[in-house]
């Protein structure tokens, strides 16, 4: 079973404060925290999983910053084989469109038999680079996998849908399919284990390695434009209470109290 | 060629919601360009849901073929894009849900018409259209265009425009023979499993002392359950803490989980990704615990405090001990 997994390394934002830089179309990055993109991290565990009981190798590819080597590195540790850096800054800032046909073109002579990427990305979130990927490489694709057995050419997937619902999907190999963060639960990945991992290939690609023109690169190749960003209009806020614990504490259950009937 | 088209969602005989939200939304823009709306119903039999949006759309294009029975990304995009093709409208709506996630973007790529996924808004900007996203966990808003494209897609957050929507169309049906030649095979669905039932049905409770992924660790998790027996409350959760193996799936409100009404909800660490604010913005008081002053679930909030958790959670369920005793 040959494995490609798509990986992405992103600030943490959900905890942190976030402020448009100058450029109007990008966030200020200087005090976030990157990690690996979390459902990408559930896609590598995924990938691991299926090696550890079938065999096989896995290739994890990202499109990024030379920073984006520590996202490889850690996949590396995690179990991966063999990592690939697309570096070339022509190919950043493109559209799911031009990032997926990069990818593409990086990996259309690699033979593989699943190819996974998670359902989003933390950062801009569009979550389209995987059914991009079944579509360029003419291959079937199921997104929201939530489980995943591989048997006879086939890979069963269980696809999250609304409601606590789920459906069953069985498709043809070789298959594309993008992760949902809870499949599984992700192992821990040491420093001694990433460090270990620095013997294993990572191979650096630009554009004229894959064999892609300028026009095809990063915004110029993008299907959509990213106009600017603004914050969102503060609508109602909820009324805060100040003070110490205990202070803001009394506020609460008084409120519950009332509220809730007790 | 030109026209705003909406996709509906189906599942189970049943239309979803999104697709009143998007005929909705897509009769503003229709009108605002001056283009015909149409409802767009791709199935194994269009009479029943036809009965349905005939009212809201002055047009309703079908395609019947019994392998668009349930949803199959291979068979609706065949279908869809060879529609697309001949027809070229200028937007087509679809559902930012499991559905058009997995639809959307293959179809984008295919046609090569630009798509704007996960969507708040669509606005008609000098006679142009434009899309608004939300990005950085939903903290600053993204104006999208579509580079001069004359046909482009939009899938839309769920929740975004109002499904209650008045309309008084007589929909004209137009029936167009399906493209499918053969059996898709590479793809197949093969049935629906539901929700499994759990020991706990966190839809009936009065009061949720509900935790997120400020919770920080499982070994804290003890905590809300104290604060939540204090106050005679039940303990539910946000997604990332049943990713995690924290709580158990049949505790997630959101989206993906269950929707509550509770008369008072306690949301503490949850940041208020709109999947969980679907699940609990109907609350009848919503109280929220955050470090994080910007956090969105203060938008949807009554009262906050903004603050470690594990350092109000303690009082918090002191001061409910002393309430009940």
């Amino acid at each position: 079973m040959n494995i490609i997994v798509c990986v992405k390394r992103v600030p943490e934002t959900s905890e942190a404060e976030i402020a448009i830089d100058k450029s109007g179309k990008s966030i200020r990055a200087e005090d976030l925290v990157f990690d690996i993109n979390e459902w990408d991290n559930y896609a590598v565990e995924e990938a691991v999983r299926i090696k550890e009981s079938q065999g096989g190798t896995i290739t994890v590819v990202t499109l990024g910053p030379p920073e984006s080597q520590d996202t490889l590195r850690r996949s590396l540790a995690m179990g991966a084989d063999e990592a690939v850096h697309l570096s070339d800054p022509a190919l950043f800032d493109g559209d799911p469109y031009a990032t997926a046909r990069a990818l593409h073109a990086a990996l259309k002579d690699k033979p593989f038999d699943l190819l996974l990427t998670g359902v989003q990305a933390g950062d801009d979130g569009y979550g389209q680079v995987g059914p991009i990927l079944g579509e360029l490489f003419h291959v079937p694709h199921a997104t929201m996998v939530t489980k995943l057995t591989v048997e006879d050419k086939k890979a069963r997937v269980h696809r999250e849908l609304e409601g606590g619902m789920e459906e069953v999907v069985s498709l043809d190999l070789p298959a594309v399919l993008a992760i949902q963060t809870g499949i599984n639960e992700p192992r821990y990945v040491s420093i001694m284990g990433i460090r270990k991992a620095k013997s294993k290939s990572l191979r650096e690609l630009t554009c004229t390695d894959i064999s892609l023109a300028p026009e095809d690169c990063g915004p110029a190749g993008s299907l959509i434009e990213m106009k600017g960003l603004f914050l969102p209009p503060t609508g109602k806020a909820a009324e805060i209470f100040k003070g110490s614990p205990d202070d803001v504490s009394i506020k609460v259950i008084d409120i519950v109290k009332e509220k809730g009937g007790l | 060629m030109s026209g705003i088209w909406v996709l509906i969602e189906h599942r189970r005989g049943e239309i979803r919601e999104i697709s009143y939200e998007m005929l909705g939304k897509g009769r503003m823009v229709s009108e605002k360009l001056n283009q015909e709306l149409s409802a767009v119903i791709l199935s194994s039999d269009a009479k029943a849901y036809v009965d349905k949006v005939k009212k809201y759309a002055p047009k309703i294009l079908t395609i019947e073929d019994k392998q668009l029975e349930n949803y199959n990304a291979l068979t609706y995009q065949a279908v869809l894009s060879a529609l697309a093709t001949e027809k070229a409208p200028s937007l087509i709506l679809m559902g930012h849900t499991s559905y058009g996630m997995d639809l959307a973007p293959r179809v984008s790529a295919g046609l090569k018409w630009p798509l704007a996924s996960d969507c708040i808004d669509v606005e008609v900007v000098d006679g142009t259209i434009e899309a608004v996203r939300r990005m950085y966990s939903d903290k600053v808003n993204a104006r999208i265009g579509f580079r001069g494209a004359k046909n482009s897609l939009v899938t839309v957050r769920p929740g975004s425009f109002p499904a209650e929507i008045e309309a008084a169309y007589d929909g004209e049906v137009v029936s167009a023979p399906s493209p499918l030649t053969a059996e898709i095979q590479a793809r197949k669905f093969i049935e629906f499993l539901e929700a499994a039932a759990g020991e706990v049905d966190i839809t009936r409770a009065d009061i949720l002392v509900s935790v997120g992924r400020g919770i920080g660790d499982a070994e804290n998790i003890p905590l809300a359950e104290a604060l939540a027996q204090a106050l005679g409350a039940t303990l539910s959760c946000s997604r990332p803490v049943v990713d995690k193996k924290w709580l158990p799936k049949e505790r997630q409100v959101g989206t993906s989980g269950k929707t509550v009404k509770p008369k008072v909800y306690i949301a503490l660490g949850i940041s208020g990704a709109f999947q969980h604010v679907a699940g609990m913005k109907n609350s009848g008081t919503i109280i929220a615990v955050n470090k994080d002053p910007k956090a969105p679930i203060f938008t949807v909030a009554q009262y906050g405090i903004v603050d470690d958790l594990l350092k109000v959670l303690p009082a918090l369920t002191e001061k409910a001990k002393a309430l009940r005793a």
